[in-house]
């Protein structure tokens, strides 16, 4: 199985406010195979997320355009009625949210949930109930019978992060879309439920798209990375060409402000100024640039290519910048 | 270098009431005689997972909590009780900086109201710096200039004044937050997991703006993460917490390069690393230790109804305490 599960071809979503589109994601290319984890890196209000939502139809096609083409397993998903739609969504995709306590039912005991995403897809299935014991125990809960009998609020985060593995696995997926999946857990469970993502895909061979702001989770996690900063790409690259080799100053940059490397005594690199605002994006340019005070005026406001320079086998960068790029203490 | 806190033995308990005439049937212990010093002009770390009492401490130093037995010293002065903390004025001394800054900064304000706030509770003092015993004035001109001159500090603009919480992003808000917290020249910042909510770049601005000032002025942080890699960067020292007890305490340098117990060894080995090419050999050591952990935990905890105790700490060098069990015991 080596064909793409996914394939994002000039993705752009804009978002109407105030009467106007702006453009949250300028023409995105992305694509997973089957068995390959593609991390999805950028801070918040870069996109990601935004991205994700299309993948699962959950915009509100009001307010939101999106364009471009979206295929999986060769199937268009952009321009798909809600109902169309349920046909895959949580079939062929499942979907892990940052955050399981707003995300589970609190009136429902967990068996009854994992059941549901069974059932609400298939009314005839049978044996419903081995299943759900068997995805719970799957997840590493151990006791099965009572976990599958409590409610959410009775299970710590790290439980409830487990129960929305399971209900993201329940009609297992081609695809898993895990967004920031372990952000608001502590250090050990988020290990815990890493191993346990990546254990569970190994074995089912599933695509992940994992989204987080965390380079550490992309560097135990990822195969390969995509980077982005204010709706554009800037790097795409192998995990370890991108950690080994960074090329994009914003890359670059990200790198640098990680603390954990870094001597007490040192400074850490801090990046000056703000992601823009959505009406302030021009993607003709790169936008990072601009917080890159030290650059001459006339490279920051240069028009960028949109198709991203490939620096060698695998690895993508956005501009010319990176070419001469260096960092005002190194200059 | 001098002792600027002393904690000698704090508990805080909450107690479980049950029954029909609501009698104490246990307690939750929070903070289970707990004892530790924090060195003036340095930075404190406390490391734990969620509920292990790391922020029960920090309440308990600037007054939001109250001990249920044992003794915080400042400079020598007893101060855990708020009538304490009030006779030597000991709050213009100890401040705080919170974890959400959305939620810690009066949305209806205006930053240089909240700013000036604390000045007009304790005085404009005549310098910026660490602490400060002389005369406060409260006059309205010198509030108003203290707090441009505070935003100044940590980088913001003069029109700041007159804008309100919402109009910043989260690193700028932070920022306010320790502009606020430096105004009544503190010795001491306990800071409340104050980069969590932050994205890297902006991680990266805060931390160094409070080493900043850090040594500038010589305050000293009580600084409360569960992050071990931002945790590392900032401190001098560090304890590390679960259930309420501490497992383990030291220099940094014996925390991160000569871990003892069990628990803190589990803790680091779940840092993610960006390393890429020692992913499945790291995988494999942490799979080792959490096996270790779950296994051979006698040797670590006594039981406690259904929590794990860590026993008491016994020193292993001058400056590394470790909470093993005795020999023979």
């Amino acid at each position: 199985m080596d064909g793409k599960l996914l394939e994002a071809k000039n993705v752009s979503v804009d978002f109407r406010i105030d009467g106007q589109y702006q453009t949250a994601i300028h023409k995105l290319n992305i694509s997973i195979k089957h068995g390959e984890v593609v991390a999805l890196v950028g801070e918040s209000g870069s996109g990601k997320s935004t991205f994700a939502m299309s993948v699962m139809g959950l915009h509100n096609s009001d307010q939101t355009r999106v364009t471009g083409s979206i295929k999986l397993n060769d199937n268009e998903l952009i321009g798909l009625s809600e109902r169309q739609f349920d046909a895959y969504r949580g079939v062929s995709v499942g979907m892990i949210f940052q955050d399981p306590l707003s995300s589970l039912n609190p009136l429902m005991k967990i068996g009854d949930q994992i059941a549901e995403a069974i059932t609400v897809h298939d009314k005839q299935s049978k044996k419903v109930k081995q299943r759900v014991q068997k995805l719970i125990s799957d997840v590493g809960i151990v006791d099965v019978q009572r976990v599958s009998q409590q409610y959410p609020h009775e299970l710590s985060g790290g439980m409830r992060q487990r129960v929305m593995i399971a209900i993201a696995l329940a009609n297992e997926p081609d695809l898993i879309i895990a967004d920031e999946p372990t952000t608001a857990l502590d250090a050990t469970i988020q290990a815990q439920i890493l191993d346990l993502i990546k254990e569970i895909q190994q074995k089912k061979n599933a695509g992940i798209l994992l989204i987080t702001h965390d380079l550490g989770v992309v560097a135990e996690m990822a195969d390969t990375v995509t980077v982005m900063y204010a709706g554009q790409i800037v790097e795409q690259a192998r995990v370890s060409d991108l950690f080994n080799h960074p090329k994009h100053p914003y890359t670059r940059s990200l790198l640098r402000a990680d603390p954990s490397e870094v001597n007490s005594g040192d400074e850490l690199y801090a990046i000056p100024g703000t992601v823009p605002a959505l009406k302030d994006m021009d993607h003709s340019k790169d936008l990072f640039l601009k917080r890159v005070p030290w650059l001459d005026k006339a490279e920051v406001e240069a028009t960028v290519d949109e198709k991203l320079q490939k620096v060698s086998d695998g690895h993508y960068v956005r501009g010319n910048a990176w070419q001469n790029f260096e960092f005002l203490e190194d200059l | 270098m001098s002792e600027l806190v002393r904690i000698e033995n704090l508990k805080v308990y909450y107690p479980i009431r049950t029954g029909f005439f609501n009698r104490v049937t246990d307690n939750i212990k929070a903070v289970d005689n707990i004892s530790f010093t924090i060195e003036s002009g340095q930075t404190y770390g406390l490391v734990g997972e969620s509920g292990s009492g790391k922020t029960t401490i920090g309440k308990s130093l600037v007054g939001l909590e109250d001990p249920t037995s044992g003794k915080i010293l400042f400079e020598g002065h007893e101060v855990t009780t708020n009538k304490q903390k009030k006779a030597i004025n000991y709050n213009k001394d100890v401040q705080m900086v919170f974890q959400d800054s959305q939620s810690s900064l009066n949305p209806r304000k205006t930053i240089g109201e909240i700013i000036a706030e604390p000045l007009k509770n304790f005085g404009v003092p005549n310098v910026i710096g660490a602490g400060y015993d002389g005369e406060r004035s409260f006059d309205q001109t010198k509030i108003n200039e203290r707090v441009l001159a505070l935003l100044k500090i940590v980088g913001l603009p003069a029109q700041t004044v007159a804008q309100y919480p919402f109009q910043f992003s989260g690193g700028q808000r932070q920022r306010i937050g320790v502009a606020r917290a430096l105004a009544t020249n503190p010795r001491l910042i306990v800071a409340d997991e104050p980069v969590s909510a932050l994205d890297l770049s902006v991680q990266a601005q805060v931390l160094n703006f409070m080493k900043k000032i850090q040594r500038e002025y010589g305050i000293s942080f009580l600084f409360i993460s569960h992050d071990l890699g931002v945790v590392k960067y900032m401190t001098d020292n560090i304890a590390i917490m679960h259930n309420g007890r501490f497992v383990e305490m030291g220099t940094t340098n014996d925390i991160f390069n000569d871990a003892q117990h069990i628990y803190t060894k589990r803790l680091l080995s779940a840092i993610p690393s960006l390393d890429v090419s020692k992913r499945d050999e790291k995988r494999a050591y942490r799979k080792r230790i959490e096996s270790e952990f779950t296994q051979n935990k006698d040797a670590y905890y006594q039981q406690d109804g259904l929590r794990d105790r860590a026993y008491d700490l016994e020193p292993i060098t001058k400056t590394h305490y470790v909470a093993l069990k005795k020999e023979g015991a």
